[in-house]
């Protein structure tokens, strides 16, 4: 299966972003093993990039690969909504299945 | 009450905008945040573009446009027309577009708390890069749209106020507004850009559009109260036409100027002022552009250049009139003393025709203007935005000392007043009107010199032909009563040296 890659837009370390990012790793853990990878981006470093982006709001999530290009908004604290907006499917699993996620 | 600028207080921007700095005191607040507030249509997105396009062009003054509506490449588009190449400037480095705009790809939902950390990160770098000194929003109601009616929208917008304050720039902030008059802005923007705002309507009244701005207010500092007019023009943008904010500083001229008609003049108590404005009103057929031909005939004479804005007949029809009365409209026009304008009321709004018409003066530089007629301007405006022209045109050709000749149309052939003469009479220095009057089964004309502001003059009704050589006043209608209000009535000779006696020494000017 291809691996996921995703860009996670934040301001800053803040709380929120922190939380963003934890709510990100375990959601792909549970969702896609270790398929996946992502970029953070600190928008007060890179605004350019935000720019190129078009990203308004942070945290801003943006699943590159597989296409179609998705986006959330938000810390991602509500995973189930997180994981149907992008369409990420539970890894058909290289091993034994492993139930029904999501 | 003065500009507070002095006092250190509350500096302003001169916007360049036409007119606005006027009516905003100098400018807006320099280094604040103004909300613009309108309906759809009501030139949101051309103030905010104009408010960066004057920056660039009158002081180099770099701006950065955050668009959360239109496309940069509509906006592009759209304001060319107006002379802005905002493509040259990008590429100049004067102007940056901070793109907020929907696409559809773009669309997410939330799923969590969130602040508006790159949008602020993009402002705050595009102002960085170009240097900006003015910021442009448009429009606000566009990210409730899209990110929800939420408090986090308003503490993140208000937070972007606070950054661009804090980063020294001038803002504008586009909100929508609902109706023309109720809340100030959609989605209660106006909690927190609340320290001024500024009102753009768009107006349907009696099937014709008026657009105004207004300053709700300016926090700490003055500005002009109520609306004002303004148009939109193409390869100019907003042009607003402060008409009531303009001072009377105009000073009064004792220079007599003739009529064209030493008879007329003489009625006048020497000829008009040199700086006044003259009504002349009557039915149809009564003579009203003949007065105006001489009127130009008698400037040519004097070596007066003289300016004609016909809105009734046509350019051949002007001149074959003014041969058949002795008057060479062409040589004088060969001799550029004279310039006819023929134009349609209904092609334009009658700020465009104000704007127009200004423009022309200014061009030609004439020392008397003609206007036939008024009553054919009327048809194209509001009562309101009428009464605005006429107040708009007569104040700049005073101030410009030129005499004007306005003709306004009966709409009765014996006596009535015209809706025209009606509404501006108080605004004109001079009326004259000119009356049918039905004697012994035949019509004949007569004349009277009905107001002449700072001067004597003759208060009889006279009687007057028109033949090849134009316009012969003769004597007063003696005998004769009730020819203004359109019902003449013969008296006896008796009765009328009584009445004479009763007001011998009544006669004097009229102030």
């Amino acid at each position: 299966m291809q691996k996921h890659l995703f860009k996670l837009y934040i301001t800053g370390q803040t709380p929120r972003s922190e939380r963003a990012i934890a709510n990100l790793r375990r959601m792909c853990n549970a969702a896609l093993g270790n398929n996946y990878e992502f970029v953070i981006i600190d928008v007060l470093e890179q605004p350019h990039l935000a720019e190129e982006d078009r990203v308004l709001v942070t945290p801003t999530l943006i699943k590159q690969v597989p296409p179609p290009p998705r986006r959330v908004l938000g810390d991602l604290s509500d995973t189930e909504r997180v994981l149907s907006e992008l369409r990420v499917q539970a890894a058909p699993p290289p091993g034994p299945p492993t139930g029904e996620e999501p | 009450m003065t500009d507070s600028t002095t006092n250190g207080a509350i500096e302003r921007l001169p916007v360049g905008i036409p007119g606005f700095d006027l009516i905003a005191h100098g400018g807006l607040p320099r280094g604040r945040t103004t909300l613009v507030a309108g309906t759809a249509g009501s030139a949101k997105t051309v103030f905010a573009a104009q408010f960066l396009s004057e920056g660039i062009v009158r002081g180099d003054e770099h701006g950065v446009f955050v668009t959360f509506e239109e496309s940069p490449s509509d906006i592009r588009g759209n304001m060319r027309g107006f002379g802005w190449d905002i493509a040259q400037w990008e590429a100049a480095g004067q102007w940056a577009f901070v793109d907020a705009s929907p696409r559809p790809e773009d669309e997410a939902i939330v799923t969590g708390e969130y602040d508006m950390g790159a949008l602020l990160a993009r402002v705050e770098h595009a102002v960085r890069t170009v240097g900006a000194r003015r910021v442009a929003m448009d429009s606000l109601g566009a990210i409730f749209a899209r990110l929800g009616e939420s408090p986090i929208v308003r503490r993140e917008l208000f937070r972007i106020v606070s950054a661009l304050k804090k980063l020294g720039v001038t803002a504008v902030m586009t909100a929508e507004r609902t109706q023309e008059y109720g809340e100030i802005s959609r989605h209660g923007v106006e909690e927190f850009v609340a320290d001024n705002v500024v009102i753009l309507r768009n107006v349907l009244d009696d099937e014709k559009r008026r657009r105004t701005v207004e300053i709700l207010k300016f926090r700490g500092t003055s500005h002009q109260k109520g609306e004002f007019p303004f148009t939109i023009l193409p390869g100019a943008g907003i042009m607003i036409l402060p008409l009531s904010a303009m001072e009377l500083t105009q000073q009064s001229s004792d220079v007599r100027i003739t009529s064209g008609s030493s008879e007329l003049d003489e009625m006048c108590g020497g000829g008009f002022f040199r700086d006044s404005i003259i009504l002349v009103s009557g039915a149809t057929g009564t003579g009203k552009t003949l007065m105006v031909t001489q009127f130009m005939a008698g400037g040519f004479a004097a070596g007066e250049r003289c300016l004609l804005f016909a809105f009734e007949e046509s350019r051949e029809q002007l001149f074959r009139n003014a041969h058949g009365w002795g008057i060479d409209f062409e040589g004088m026009e060969r001799d550029d003393k004279l310039r006819v304008v023929c134009e349609y009321p209904e092609i334009a709004g009658l700020e465009d025709h104000l704007v127009r018409m200004k423009t022309l003066i200014q061009e030609f530089g004439p020392h008397r203007v003609a206007v036939d007629s008024l009553s054919a301007l009327e048809r194209v405006a509001t009562v309101k935005g009428f009464r605005e022209f006429v107040i708009g045109l007569t104040s700049f050709m005073k101030d410009q000392e030129m005499a004007g000749l306005f003709t306004a149309t009966t709409p009765t052939l014996l006596g009535g007043e015209s809706v025209t003469e009606a509404h501006i009479s108080s605004i004109t220095d001079s009326i004259i009107l000119l009356r049918y009057v039905e004697m012994f089964g035949e019509m004949r004309r007569g004349v009277t010199v009905l107001k002449m502001r700072g001067s004597k003059h003759d208060k009889d009704i006279r009687e007057f032909t028109i033949d090849a050589s134009g316009m012969h006043i003769g004597k007063p209608f003696r005998n004769v009563v009730g020819i203004l209000s359109g019902r003449p009535t013969h008296v006896d000779s008796g009765e009328l040296d009584r009445v004479a006696r009763l007001f011998a020494e009544g006669s004097s000017g009229e102030g």
